[in-house]
């Protein structure tokens, strides 16, 4: 399989911008700055970004509590992310969100929200809005393992398939839903079997190998476009950081509970670190086109930090802002 | 535009508003369960499945949960989606969108998405249905930031409000009674919208004023029509809409009258009617001759006997003898 250079630089591009992004955070977590629940998302960078080369801004994303990688990875911008993690007016909820809620519909990211499988059948819905308008775009929804014990994920599923809605279900599995170990939740562990009852296409692939997950969506990207939607992806990957926080289930304690053993052994298996090295070794570029990403990202997650310290707090005055659309006179 | 009047039923007077505005605007769409089925929705659908085609009449699975989602999730995405309840009970299962998503969505994403959906759950009680089948709960959505509550009492009102609930940028649930379904008015045939947030005073009098809601305050205007051949002038305040509360209409009233009976088609405790007493204890205690009198469902699950319906649910009669007393 032979990709364009710039292409692939495109993929690593947008890993690194959520690489650099969630651990600029690290610091203002500690020190308190950040206050906000922040579930980062290193380790996971590859699927939204392979995911997402496949989408076009019509196309519709929702999102989950770790959803930071899916908003950048749609197009959101970095400022609007760390405002939002920061609760400034800069952030793209104007501070109203926080972490959990991120949203730029301009891009066809039309939400996030932490209840667990909540949004699955949001981004049906948008599913259903495509078909209804006779569109050819789909939808992505990408909820955790997690969700896999939520009733309506088969409700979706079910209703998704008997409409043939350009649905893909993508379940980002990292073994833990918070503490909980997956292998104590279920009897059988693979989840994308789950879809097959209902006469949905599944596979499931290793999440921390983008050119893998961007070939697995292609399919169930072109399938949905052509009416013959949905389809469920599953991924396999492991989060670098804690359920909250950056190594912790409790902010500021390391309360860590996965064996060190675990979490070293997948940090080998690092998706950017990966793919870097497969560039490299592919000659499918040179270390200089690598430095000038890296130098690149780097400046403009630092300024978007910058715009964000100067921006205002949101004011008081407005906290009964954005209640109602349409108020009563 | 019609200038003659019309008599239209309850039922088919939300079937038109429905018909007219899809026919209106190629957003809207219904789905939920039942919608090919009479048993499930009375007249309401009448046609729409022949008229607008399974695209955007969409009869489901029982899966309420995902379906509200769904009709969310497609408003959030551009569309205007009406998701039908036949019976409310059964919605509890889809309380998540409604109540952590629709409700919140417009907030916590500062202003950059609305959600234009209808929630409409038909309150399907009586008939020996018993607890599961009968249950009025505008109560605990009307508590909800974000969310508007719509429960219209007559026909003009019924085809008017889902005009305007579709219409709305903002989730709006809709909740009507099947014990209205086969009341008649005169209705205009052409397309018109009841304005959110203004409740009517339907009966004009000044002996006493009756706030009240849907079918109860179907039943006070019946009691205000019979008091008023006895000499007694009650005015009838009808909320229409639950959420925002028309504050004004009802203190302007209760103050002017200065007997306030609250009349409430769901449970009393915590619900509308100790909503409405508050806020005349806050604003117009002054002016009230008697303490706020509230007549509301005990807080009792609904029966299935009919001998302990008759003593469970507000009937016009119910109503007449509370104000006889107040009057006393």
């Amino acid at each position: 399989m032979k990709y364009e250079k710039s292409f692939l630089l495109s993929l690593y591009r947008t890993m690194l911008t959520i690489r650099f992004s969630e651990e600029s955070f690290i610091a203002p977590l500690l020190d308190g700055t950040v206050r906000c629940p922040v579930h980062l998302t290193s380790g996971e960078e590859a699927i939204a970004a392979g995911i997402s080369a496949l989408l076009t801004p019509e196309d519709k994303v929702f999102g989950n509590h770790r959803s930071h990688g899916h908003f950048l990875a749609k197009g959101g911008s970095v400022a609007g992310l760390i405002g939002e993690v920061f609760c400034k007016e800069a952030g793209c909820s104007h501070g109203r969100g926080g972490s959990m809620h991120l949203i730029a519909p301009e891009v066809g990211f039309l939400g996030a929200a932490p209840i667990v499988a909540g949004t699955i059948s949001l981004a049906m819905g948008a599913a259903l809005a495509h078909k209804i308008q006779g569109s050819d775009a789909v939808a992505v929804t990408y909820f955790g393992d997690g969700a896999a014990g939520e009733g309506v994920l088969y409700e979706a599923m079910n209703f998704a398939s008997i409409q043939n809605l350009p649905l893909i279900f993508v379940c980002e599995n990292n073994f833990y839903a918070t503490h909980m170990p997956i292998r104590e939740t279920r009897k059988k562990d693979t989840i994308y079997e789950s879809s097959l009852p209902f006469g949905i296409e599944a596979v499931r692939e290793d999440g921390n190998d983008v050119l893998k997950v961007y070939e697995a969506a292609r399919r169930a990207v072109e399938l949905c476009r052509n009416g013959k939607g949905p389809f469920f992806l599953e991924f396999m990957t492991y989060r670098l950081r804690g359920h909250v926080g950056p190594d912790d289930n409790i902010q500021g304690n390391h309360t860590d509970i996965r064996p060190p053993d675990e979490v070293a052994e997948w940090r080998k298996k690092d998706p950017i670190t990966r793919f870097r090295k497969y560039l490299l070794e592919t000659d499918a570029v040179e270390q200089k086109d690598i430095d000038v990403i890296d130098l690149d990202v780097e400046k403009e997650v630092a300024a978007a930090h910058q715009l964000v310290r100067e921006s205002d707090v949101p004011n008081v005055k407005e906290l009964n802002s954005y209640v109602f659309k349409k108020t009563v006179a | 535009m019609s200038s003659k009047k019309r008599l239209l039923n309850y039922a088919l007077a939300i079937n038109e508003a429905l018909s007219q505005s899809m026919a209106a605007d190629d957003s809207v769409f219904l789905i939920g369960q039942g919608l090919k089925s009479p048993w499930y929705v009375g007249q309401t659908c009448t046609g729409l499945l022949k008229d607008f085609g399974e695209q955007r009449i969409m009869d489901t699975p029982v899966s309420e949960n995902a379906v509200t989602g769904a009709a969310v999730g497609a408003s959030i995405a551009g569309m205007k989606g009406i998701v039908v309840h036949p019976r409310v009970d059964f919605m509890l299962y889809g309380l998540d969108p409604v109540i952590n998503q629709a409700a919140n969505w417009y907030y916590m994403n500062g202003g950059k998405a609305s959600v234009p959906v209808v929630i409409w759950g038909i309150i399907n009680r009586g008939g020996e249905q018993g607890a599961q089948h009968s249950q009025a709960i505008h109560s605990l959505f009307a508590h909800i930031p974000g969310l508007k509550v719509v429960m219209p009492a007559t026909p003009y009102d019924a085809k008017g409000l889902m005009a305007a609930a579709i219409n709305d940028p903002d989730p709006v649930v809709f909740m009507d009674d099947r014990w209205l379904y086969g009341i008649e008015d005169y209705v205009p045939e052409e397309l018109y919208e009841v304005e959110i947030g203004r409740a009517a005073v339907s009966r004009k009098g000044d002996n006493i004023t009756i706030v009240a809601s849907s079918y109860v305050a179907y039943e006070a205007m019946r009691a205000a029509d019979q008091l008023k051949k006895e000499g007694i002038n009650v005015e009838v305040v009808d909320l229409r809409t639950i959420k925002p509360l028309d504050k004004n209409t009802i203190l302007q009233s209760a103050a002017k009258t200065g007997k306030l009976l609250v009349v409430d088609g769901g449970w009393q405790s915590f619900g509308v009617s100790a909503e409405i007493a508050a806020l005349a204890a806050e604003h117009i205690f002054s002016d009230l001759d008697m303490p706020v009198k509230r007549l509301a469902l005990p807080d009792i699950p609904a029966p299935a006997s009919q001998h302990l319906e008759k003593g469970y649910y507000i009937h016009c009669d119910t109503i007449k003898s509370v104000v006889l007393e107040m009057l006393d």
